[in-house]
């Protein structure tokens, strides 16, 4: 009842939170109206508005500088390490939590313990191992050591546990084999877990920014984010330009949260990432 | 089944940990065959001025950003913890600066914090407050470093906060009220309490990331003006890919692998609390 005669007139809350979501939302206001003015108008004090929207902006950086090979490499990249994960994550991850082989739990202690080392530290003996399989600058470098995360084997391996043994009983006595089993009765129920493990691998490699500055090097493999970074190196104070290539950068992964914001936002709030 | 997993995590998960620590005891340039040196790595860090510096800065960062961004998120959440019109707007401001990479965001701030044009010290001035030369200056670099990270990360807290929040249940809070207890108490003395475990992770988690801070770093100072803002992982970067001494690096990460284990293992047992526990059960 107090929900019901306190929904008719706006909560005190708005004045508190308005100002807030403003206040995070300024930085990229401020790239969008950058992104649309001149360079004379950006250096001006105090700042103001354009006096006209410059759409031309995002034409020229687009031109300047290859956006679109970039974003479709980071597509690519982080696509594959998507489906990937998703393939490879439920089979070993459900081999640890049903199948009893020969030293499972050395391998199971073995990959926990990767997951507590930082990247910095396996950087460059990886970048050694790259170099070994001859292939620095190119894209499966920036794929082949994202095929598989120890986090996304963890996680869908208690998902698995949760689930009850009966089930995979019922259906293996009707003669399912265990592939059977996993494709058609386990991975149906394990939704929200796999949409987890496809948007964390997906924010973590599109926005990866070490390991592509370590491995690639020529401008056609870069992914977006590196490709930003020399962007902003080359075009230094030119800000309409830089603010119209970041945002161009940015609006691939601002789109999908925006559309997909509760996937989002579960799959985070189930860890840490950045 | 797991053969694909085991052999991909084997070569680009065990080998490299392995492969590190006896890095650490080369002399490599990354092209010519390594040589084995022994401990001088290490004798030679012990001794290097800006290795030295570079743990300092790496600390001050992670004392100023984690509790910033800890009592910020809370707050935060706080205040995104109720149904009312427009949350999810709300929650979408809060929220999208996590998706925004870094590296954006440091092209971004870059020019937010321009000292001639940037509207930030605009608006200093404009309130008369002193403006200041951000980036471009040696005593404020690191400071707004750290601003533009607590943008970047405050919410991710809340998110997790927030998660933390809505598992408190209702009537825990609601029979305080009847107690006579305010709102405002309800959240500081019952909700916040419960939280201790989702604050343990994410004290741990902010400090993990901040001891590793490299991205907008590289993207912002390159580690200047006059080296005071080059952190630990800058350091190792740069030892690794400038002067190709990759043996030197190797001990760098050697020692920020260590440092982050007896951090994360002092911080989880600092987080237990035998009091708390006695109450769960």
């Amino acid at each position: 009842m107090t929900t019901l005669a306190r929904s008719r007139r706006p909560s005190p809350w708005h004045l508190v939170l308005a100002p807030l979501a403003a206040l995070m939302l300024v930085p990229l206001v401020w790239m969008l109206i950058t992104s649309l003015s001149t360079e004379a108008e950006t250096r001006r004090f105090p700042p103001g508005l354009p006096a006209t929207l410059r759409w031309g902006n995002f034409r020229q950086a687009w031109d300047q500088a290859p956006f679109g090979h970039w974003l479709l490499n980071s597509a690519v990249v982080s696509g594959t390490c998507v489906i990937s994960n998703l393939f490879l994550c439920s089979l070993a991850g459900y081999a640890f939590a049903r199948i009893t082989f020969a030293g499972r739990q050395l391998a199971f202690f073995a990959m926990l313990a990767t997951l507590m080392v930082p990247f910095q530290v396996v950087m460059i003996p990886t970048l050694l191992i790259v170099k070994h399989l001859g292939l620095v600058d190119t894209l499966p470098a920036l794929i082949v050591p994202n095929l598989v995360t120890p986090f996304g084997i963890y996680l869908l391996r208690q998902f698995f546990l949760s689930l009850p043994v009966e089930l995979e009983d019922a259906a293996m006595i009707d003669g399912a084999g265990r592939v059977r089993v996993l494709t058609r009765i386990l991975l149906p129920l394990m939704g929200p877990p796999l949409t987890t493990v496809a948007v964390l691998t997906f924010l973590s490699v599109w926005n990866d920014f070490l390991w592509p500055l370590v491995v690639t090097s020529t401008p056609t493999t870069m992914t977006v984010q590196l490709g930003l970074a020399t962007f902003q190196s080359a075009h230094f104070t030119n800000w309409p330009l830089l603010m119209a290539g970041t945002l161009m950068s940015q609006l691939p992964v601002l789109f999908l949260f925006v559309i997909g914001q509760r996937y989002f936002v579960s799959s985070i709030a189930t860890t840490g990432l950045k | 089944m797991i053969s694909p997993s085991v052999l991909l995590l084997a070569v680009f998960g065990m080998v490299p940990v392995v492969w590190a620590f006896v890095l650490s005891f080369q002399r490599n340039d990354l092209q010519t065959p390594a040589r084995w040196v022994g401990l001088h790595n290490y004798q030679e860090l012990i001794h290097d001025p800006i290795f030295r510096d570079s743990i300092r800065h790496t600390i001050v960062y992670t004392v100023f950003f984690v509790p910033i961004t800890l009592v910020l998120s809370l707050v935060v959440a706080g205040a995104l913890n109720r149904r009312i019109r427009f949350i999810t707007l709300y929650r979408l401001a809060v929220f999208v600066p996590v998706v925004t990479s870094t590296v954006a965001t440091g092209v971004i701030f870059t020019w937010l914090l321009d000292p001639q044009y940037g509207i930030v010290n605009a608006t200093l001035h404009r309130v008369g407050l002193p403006t200041s030369g951000f980036f471009s200056s040696p005593h404020d670099a690191l400071f707004a470093i750290v601003a533009m990270t607590v943008w970047g990360w405050v919410g991710f807290g809340a998110l997790i906060f927030l998660a933390g929040l809505q598992s408190v249940p209702r009537e825990l809070i609601e029979a305080a009220q009847i107690d006579g207890c305010s709102k405002t108490t309800a959240f500081w003395r019952i909700q916040v309490p419960l939280l201790r475990p989702v604050s343990a992770f994410l004290v741990v988690w902010l400090t993990i990331n901040a001891l590793q801070l490299f991205d907008e770093v590289y993207v912002t100072t390159k580690g200047g003006p006059l080296d005071s803002t080059t952190v630990v992982v800058y350091y190792l970067y740069q030892q690794a890919f400038a002067y190709f001494h990759a043996g030197y690096a190797a001990a760098i990460a050697v020692v920020l692998f260590v440092a982050i284990a007896v951090v994360t293992v002092v911080q989880l047992r600092l987080a237990r609390d035998p009091a708390a526990k006695a109450v769960d059960r």
